[in-house]
């Protein structure tokens, strides 16, 4: 069997059909399309906007954390930006990138489906999510919010005098959004599957997104609940959480994490669903483990709900709360680990190629080990009390958030980008920006744990000067990182007009979304697939294709 | 040397070996697991790179036992951690027996700390080597986090109750204080210092900074909010008698009991309808807004102070009066010798 067949494909459009770009033109045909790729699109340019300016308050974060002295911002102003650094980059990139962008696009042609279930919702949640977007924009022109985006009571409520209420209403705005989302997903992957597609044949990306729905979908309005707890307590001072009213401030951080900590798992949840495919893409290999990887996407998904106090050590719970609280916390990472090691089984007796999302691939794998073991520090109770609110908690999410979430929508925007584009771009290029990534992300954050347990806590604009050697690494890891990050915007604009044609499947990938045109037709598919093989099954797709060759 | 080893801070207290060995013990096993795991895939992913002859996977899978092996061997280890870090914990939430108490605001942005002798100081806190000292703390405004990393300990500062933590330093020295829990503007400004001194140095400091004790300042305040016209020294005042108190079990109107600790004299004091004891009708006026922070742990010490003293229903001794018993009247049998009173100027 040669290799050839693997780029051949069943369901390519004859020459000179539209394909979704092409279909229809100007501006309302975008800003009013149902299509799930168009709004796939829309989503890529915000959250590609959201996090340039999120990068931008963490580029100036950096340099005023140089010297120990606040010398380039004053307190205010730094505070604030970490605050709206925290606030931009969790609900408006990193809790949409994947699932909004790469989920949109991708869902309804890996399950053979035309569309979404509910493409006018799918529409409308892009809105909600603009809505709270330039809310957000308007806020911070207008002087920002300097709570930290846990805004914490009675902090939020009583003391702060920024934006406060503007902030969290987007935040609210946006949850919605989100939620929306997590709806349609759900729907679709119920409702949408091409005949033959069982649950049991659904790529490993698709089980991620309904494990990130269901979590979006239960844990987010109590978030939405909370917003409006403290917007309420502010505005017209009901006694909720500040204690001068009669609340109490635990109740706040309770309610808090009881969404957020789900929070962390609508982000990485996705990420890991696409390591799961550019491994199984790139070792032309079944993911050892299917169905343990497919059922710990929903482990971590359900455990997820029973940890949040796991954030609260040192707030005011009692011992035996706090011990069931680590307990549970140790449950949830074992399906974590479960996934790392099914990941590394997989390239054994494999075919690997080391191209550019590949290598994203192994750096998540790498960096969210990292983040991953860190939290079973924070766990250990005991070492809880003096690691947690310092550098080195920064240090362990950014590993799982940006080490693991951004390396991983980096990998599949690379790896899909010649799908949705049609074109491929510079491997060399796109190369030297993963690596740049993965040495600038290590020298930023590595550091971080260090100056953690050393006790510098975090959020603090000045520091004592024994910190500061550490501080400096951190700084010039960060531009090393901002170079990685500039990198691809820069060479996948340039592939749009200068990139070589891709055709249908130029990784020879097996996957619905592979068997049709690059980009997509409108449709998505001119006939609806039947599938008669496992995910990741190359003998026997290759089987089906010879068949549809033959016929 | 876990104390040689320079990416750590200094090991200046009883818990801080403890706590650093558990993160040695952390840092070599998942370090020792990440590292295989980056070996496996690093070589994985060379031996077996796309070749001309390798185009295609092979069609091989692992032993599905492996499965088994890699949810149940991390899940022990998981377990070893919990247990470990539970023990450590337990270890630093209990105060021992015969700690020193020292009372701390938390105010934006500085740390007011009163020791039972009355002396305050904003900052700075002054303690003796190799005694367990229990600190009681409270906030005036939003929340903080009193952090001794040192010490290896903190705890947030909450506005609505009392919190405590301790430690017992075993260096002597001038170790940071940072504030935790971001709480506004000059949250990264909210530091300070703890000179943690030789015993015999410790009484000379306290004796340049008293103004009274803090339970007798206490008692004062006790006057001047007139508390004492309905908490009596006789069972004859419209509010329970408060001699004896502390530290006591109590009745409850509903049968319920509560134990008279700090959380719920400061209760009792801000809102005194929530747990009225058996007895006695729901009189009191609230003290909230009234009564600040500081003002509060006075007399919460005052309290505290006729508690301990079980037996003798008087009053502690004047700030005047020559103090002799041993330790604070807070703590007698602390173990501190007596404390000569000599004028009241803060250091």
């Amino acid at each position: 069997m040669s290799s050839v067949t693997l780029h051949d494909v069943r369901f390519v459009e004859p020459e000179g059909t539209r394909n979704y770009i092409n279909h229809d033109f100007g501006a309302l045909s975008w800003l009013l399309s149902k299509d799930h790729k168009r709004i796939a699109i829309l989503y890529l340019f915000s959250v590609t906007l959201l996090f340039m300016i999120g990068g931008f308050f963490a580029v100036v974060m950096r340099i005023e954390l140089l010297t120990p002295e606040g010398d380039l911002l004053t307190s205010d102003t730094y505070n604030k930006f970490f605050t709206l650094h925290g606030i931009v980059m969790i609900f408006f990139f990193l809790i949409p990138a994947i699932p909004a962008v790469l989920g949109n696009f991708l869902l309804p042609l890996m399950i053979g489906a035309k569309d979404l279930a509910f493409p006018k919702i799918n529409l409308l949640s892009w809105y909600l999510y603009m809505i709270a977007a330039v809310m957000g924009l308007y806020i911070i022109i207008t002087g920002g919010v300097d709570t930290g985006w846990t805004f914490y009571t009675p902090f939020s409520t009583q003391y702060s005098n920024t934006h406060v209420f503007g902030v969290t209403f987007a935040a609210f705005i946006v949850g919605f959004s989100s939620i929306l989302t997590g709806l349609n997903f759900l729907v679709t992957i119920h409702r949408m599957r091409a005949p033959g597609m069982t649950w049991y044949r659904l790529p490993l990306f698709v089980w991620a997104l309904y494990a990130t729905s269901v979590v979006q979908l239960l844990a987010t309005p109590v978030l939405a609940i909370t917003l409006v707890m403290l917007m309420f307590e502010r505005v017209v001072h009901v006694g909720i959480f500040d204690p001068a009213l009669g609340g109490d401030p635990l109740l706040f951080q309770h309610m808090f994490w009881f969404y957020s900590h789900p929070a962390v798992y609508i982000m990485i949840l996705p990420a890991m669903g696409v390591a799961s495919e550019v491994v199984a893409a790139f070792t032309r290999k079944k993911i050892f483990g299917y169905g343990f990887v497919a059922y710990s996407s929903l482990a971590i998904a359900f455990l997820g709900f029973l940890v949040w106090a796991h954030h609260m050590f040192v707030s005011g719970i009692s011992v035996y709360s706090a011990m069931i609280f680590a307990f549970l916390s140790y449950f949830v990472a074992v399906p974590s680990a479960i996934k790392v090691f099914n990941w590394t089984a997989t390239l054994y007796k494999a075919s690997v190629s080391l191209q550019t999302p590949m290598l994203y691939i192994l750096g998540f794998i790498g960096l969210f080990t990292i983040g991953g073991v860190t939290g079973l520090f924070l766990a250990a109770i005991g070492l809880d009390v003096h690691v947690t609110d310092t550098y080195f908690v920064v240090a362990h999410f950014h590993y799982v958030m940006v080490g693991g979430t951004v390396m991983a929508y980096l990998a599949g925007m690379h790896y899909w980008w010649p799908k949705i584009t049609g074109r491929m771009y510079p491997e060399w290029w796109a190369r030297l920006a993963a690596l740049l990534v993965f040495a600038g992300f290590n020298l930023t954050f590595f550091p971080q744990f260090v100056l953690g347990y050393l006790g510098m806590p975090r959020r603090y604009h000045a520091y004592a000067p024994e910190f500061q050697v550490l501080n400096v690494m951190s700084t010039a890891g960060a531009s090393v990182l901002a170079v990685g990050y500039a990198l691809p915007l820069i060479y996948l604009i340039w592939s749009l007009w200068y990139g070589r044609p891709a055709g249908p499947n130029p990784w020879g990938a097996v996957g619905l979304e592979w068997a049709t045109s690059s980009p997509p037709p409108h449709e998505n598919f001119h006939e609806t697939p039947v599938v008669t093989w496992d995910a990741y099954d190359y003998p026997a797709m290759m089987k089906a294709m010879g068949e549809t060759q033959n016929v | 040397m876990l104390s040689d080893f320079p990416l750590w801070p200094e090991q200046a207290s009883t818990v801080a070996p403890g706590v650093d060995a558990l993160m040695t013990f952390m840092c070599v096993v998942t370090g020792a697991v990440s590292l295989l795991v980056f070996v496996v895939i690093f070589a994985l992913a060379i031996k077996y790179r796309r070749t001309p002859e390798n185009e295609l996977a092979q069609d091989y899978e692992p032993p599905k036992a492996l499965e088994a092996a890699w949810i149940i061997i991390p899940f022990i280890i998981f377990m070893f951690m919990f247990v470990w870090g539970s023990w450590l914990y337990f270890r630093i939430q209990r105060v021992p027996e015969n700690a020193i108490d020292i009372y701390a605001t938390g105010k934006q942005w500085m740390w007011k700390f009163q020791h039972t002798g009355g002396q305050r100081e904003i900052n700075t806190l002054h303690v003796p080597v190799n005694r367990p000292i229990r600190i009681t703390m409270a906030s005036e405004d939003v929340i903080h986090s009193l952090f001794f990393p040192v010490f290896r300990v903190k705890a947030d500062v909450l506005p609505n109750r009392y919190k405590t933590m301790w430690f017992q330093a075993t260096k002597t020295g001038r170790f940071h204080i940072f504030c935790a829990e971001y709480c506004g503007t000059l949250h990264s400004g909210m530091i300070g210092w703890v000179d943690v001194m030789e015993p015999t140095d410790y009484q000379k400091w306290l004796a340049g900074g008293a103004e009274g004790s803090l339970a007798s300042q206490g008692e004062k305040l006790f006057q001047k909010y007139a508390c004492n016209t309905c908490h009596t020294n006789d069972a004859t005042g419209r509010g329970p008698v408060l001699a004896g108190v502390y530290g006591t079990p109590v009745t409850l109107t509903d049968n319920s009991t509560v134990t008279a600790d700090e959380n719920y004299i400061r209760e009792s004091i801000l809102n005194p309808q929530a747990k009225i004891v058996r007895g006695f009708a729901g009189i009191m006026p609230t003290f909230q807004g009234q009564v600040s922070e500081d003002d509060l742990l006075k007399l919460v010490a005052y309290v505290r102070s006729v508690g301990a003293q079980k037996t003798v229903v008087t009053p502690v001794e004047s700030p005047s009066s020559k103090q002799t018993s041993a330790g604070s009247p807070l703590n007698p049998g602390a173990g501190i010798p007596p404390q000569p009173q000599i004028e009241g100027k803060k250091p």
